[in-house]
């Protein structure tokens, strides 16, 4: 794959050291590798939540949730044993930068796990792959069997005394797997149908006991949290949004790509000068600023800080960092359409707003698309998608209700002129119908 | 020594054996050996389901209801090299559905179709996590991104020329 993308803004903590070599154990121990597992070793568990607190590091999935704060709601006494759990199962569309540090860095995965599981006395740790990403379990496994050999992992890990152990997997395709609950009943050998909460996952998790999930890039950026310390770090990002995010430009750009930005990075500038600006002369129409699944922003929204709370205020969410670019020429019923049509795909069916909002708006859509629409879909699609939200088990019925509500409401004319001229004029203009 | 008699070659097998001491429960390791198998012996066939169901100590049917939810198991054959085009939202933005289309006219097969002589097939697929280097295929597990018709032609005529050369998977 291509590697990470660079612009003078660029702040390399999580990329550090991508394309460095640092895949084989020897380099990333030159490249001060495994030095934040042996430090967190000298800590009590309250100290290192408390510098992941300090950091302001929030969850990478797409949540924003403080890591540290999730990592303390884990009982200190458990009958049973705990876990930690990276979810690697990157399946957001739009989102491609777990990928990159499985590919470029996955000691820093595997270190990230250690102080996590320092942090709430887990023994076994867990790290899942999406299963399209087959390439890169080898290159994980090769990991962990090096970081095993050299004693960093298994038994007495560091001469510490404590006991700990990873196991590498990859899923076989679902979506819906990304999300906390179905990671853990996929990684328990089932279907990924949604857990319902409470119990959290920091309480009734993985076989039952304590478990912190991360997304892999939240782990990943715990041992540079200490490598360059919580204050430095949070000093990178805004206020409660401490330090970089890798934004995944797609769409219509001169130089799409992954690049590693501070939190809070103005997304016009992101767009116009990180990303090259859109090709061909051509006007920007709309970005999604977090992955599929968050609401569209018109070209007139765009001059906002990319942070968990300015996009929550600018109506929409910083998701998983995907940052989708559209320019004139996207027909947003289509786009609408094409995206609704992945959520029908992946509704694992358990809970019935989801999976038959879904099958009905995938139905709606499609028909004012393609002609044979008729005035009162805009309202209903609207109606249906606003009767998702909140009513499943998990966040996926959401996911599909969101940006449609979205799409309906900024973009209301291009749904009626479909209606008025019984189908997308786009398209219409490509294929004339000869009657 | 756990398993008698196995369809799967000495080196998969050996690696089961390990998988299922690995989680603190054997069913943990149900949906990575269904792939690996899947991988091996190019589809869950009814006697890869029966051995895995056996090897995990479940039903065969609790083997299919996991099989039936993700969607990279299969329990057909596919071809020796599946073409698998992402026309998700950043792929289709850069040329998705027209190289899709592209496929589906040169290697002359549907959507999930299988060719004649079994060299390729086909699938339409959700986002395989190539958004930045749109658009992208996968031929089973190897990524090609920032394709175009032309470059997809290259692509598939290094998969056929393996083919014939009797290389590869």
């Amino acid at each position: 794959m291509p590697p990470i993308s660079t612009h003078p803004d660029s702040v390399p903590v999580v990329s550090y050291r991508f394309g460095k070599g640092a895949t084989s154990i020897e380099r990333y121990l030159e490249l001060e590798g495994y030095e934040a597992a042996k430090k967190a070793l000298t800590m009590t568990p309250d100290a290192i939540i408390g510098e992941v607190k300090a950091s302001n590091l929030r969850g990478r999935g797409g949540a924003g949730f403080p890591t540290g704060l999730k990592w303390s709601f884990v009982p200190k006494q458990s009958a049973k044993p705990k876990y930690v759990l990276v979810n690697g199962d990157e399946s957001e569309p739009a989102t491609c930068k777990d990928r990159l540090i499985f590919e470029q860095d996955p000691h820093a995965v595997i270190e990230g796990v250690i102080i996590a599981a320092l942090s709430i006395q887990a023994r076994m740790g867990f790290i899942y792959l999406r299963g399209e990403y087959r390439y890169l379990l080898k290159i994980m496994e090769k990991a962990v069997d090096e970081a095993y050999a050299k004693g960093f992992l298994g038994k007495n890990i560091f001469g510490s005394g404590i006991d700990f152990d990873v196991v590498t997997q990859t899923g076989a395709g679902a979506y819906e797997v990304g999300e906390e609950s179905a990671l853990m009943e996929s990684l328990e050998g089932k279907r990924g149908i949604p857990r319902i909460r409470p119990p959290f996952p920091a309480v009734v998790g993985l076989y039952g006991g304590p478990t912190i999930i991360n997304n892999a890039e939240t782990i990943a950026t715990v041992p540079h949290i200490f490598r360059i310390g919580a204050a430095e770090y949070a000093k990178i990002g805004t206020e409660r949004n401490g330090g970089t995010r890798l934004f995944c430009l797609s769409g219509h750009l001169e130089r799409p790509g992954v690049y590693e930005l501070p939190m809070g990075y103005n997304l016009k500038k992101m767009i116009y000068e990180v990303g090259g600006g859109i090709p061909n002369g051509k006007k920007l129409k709309a970005v999604v600023p977090g992955g599929s699944s968050t609401p569209v922003l018109t070209a007139d929204e765009i001059d906002i800080g990319m942070d968990f709370d300015q996009v929550g205020k600018a109506g929409s969410m910083l998701g998983s960092g995907g940052v989708v670019v559209l320019d004139e020429t996207v027909c947003m019923v289509e786009f609408a359409l094409r995206t609704m049509k992945f959520y029908r795909h992946e509704s694992c069916g358990w809970c019935i707003p989801c999976r038959e909002g879904t099958d009905w708006l995938e139905k709606s859509l499609t028909r004012v698309h393609n002609g044979g629409g008729v005035d009162k879909d805009i309202d209903n699609i609207r109606y249906l998608a606003e009767n998702m939200l909140g009513r499943t088990f998990c966040p996926l019925g959401d996911a599909a209700a969101m940006p449609t509500i979205a799409f309906v409401q900024k973009f209301r004319k291009e749904f009626e002129d479909h209606l008025e001229g019984r189908g997308c004029p786009k398209h219409r203009v490509q294929e004339p119908v000869g009657v | 020594m756990s398993t008698p008699a196995t369809i799967f070659s000495p080196q998969l097998a050996a690696r089961f054996d390990k998988l299922v001491t690995l989680y603190p429960v054997k069913r943990s390791a149900l949906v990575p050996m269904l792939l690996y198998a899947q991988d091996e012996v190019g589809y869950l066939s009814d006697a890869v389901i029966a051995e895995i169901a056996e090897r995990i100590g479940i039903t065969e049917s609790d083997v299919r209801s996991v099989i039936s939810y993700y969607s990279l198991l299969r329990t057909k054959p596919a071809g020796k090299y599946h073409v698998q085009v992402c026309t998700n939202i950043c792929c289709m933005l850069r040329g998705g559905n027209e190289l899709f289309e592209h496929c589906r006219k040169t290697l002359g097969v549907e959507n999930k179709g299988v060719t004649a002589d079994g060299v390729f097939s086909l699938e339409e697929v959700e986002c395989i996590g190539a958004c930045s280097w749109a658009p992208a295929v996968q031929v089973n597990y190897d990524f090609h991104e920032n394709l175009t018709p032309e470059a997809m032609d290259e692509v598939l005529d290094g998969y056929r020329s393996q083919a014939e050369k009797g290389t590869g998977r």
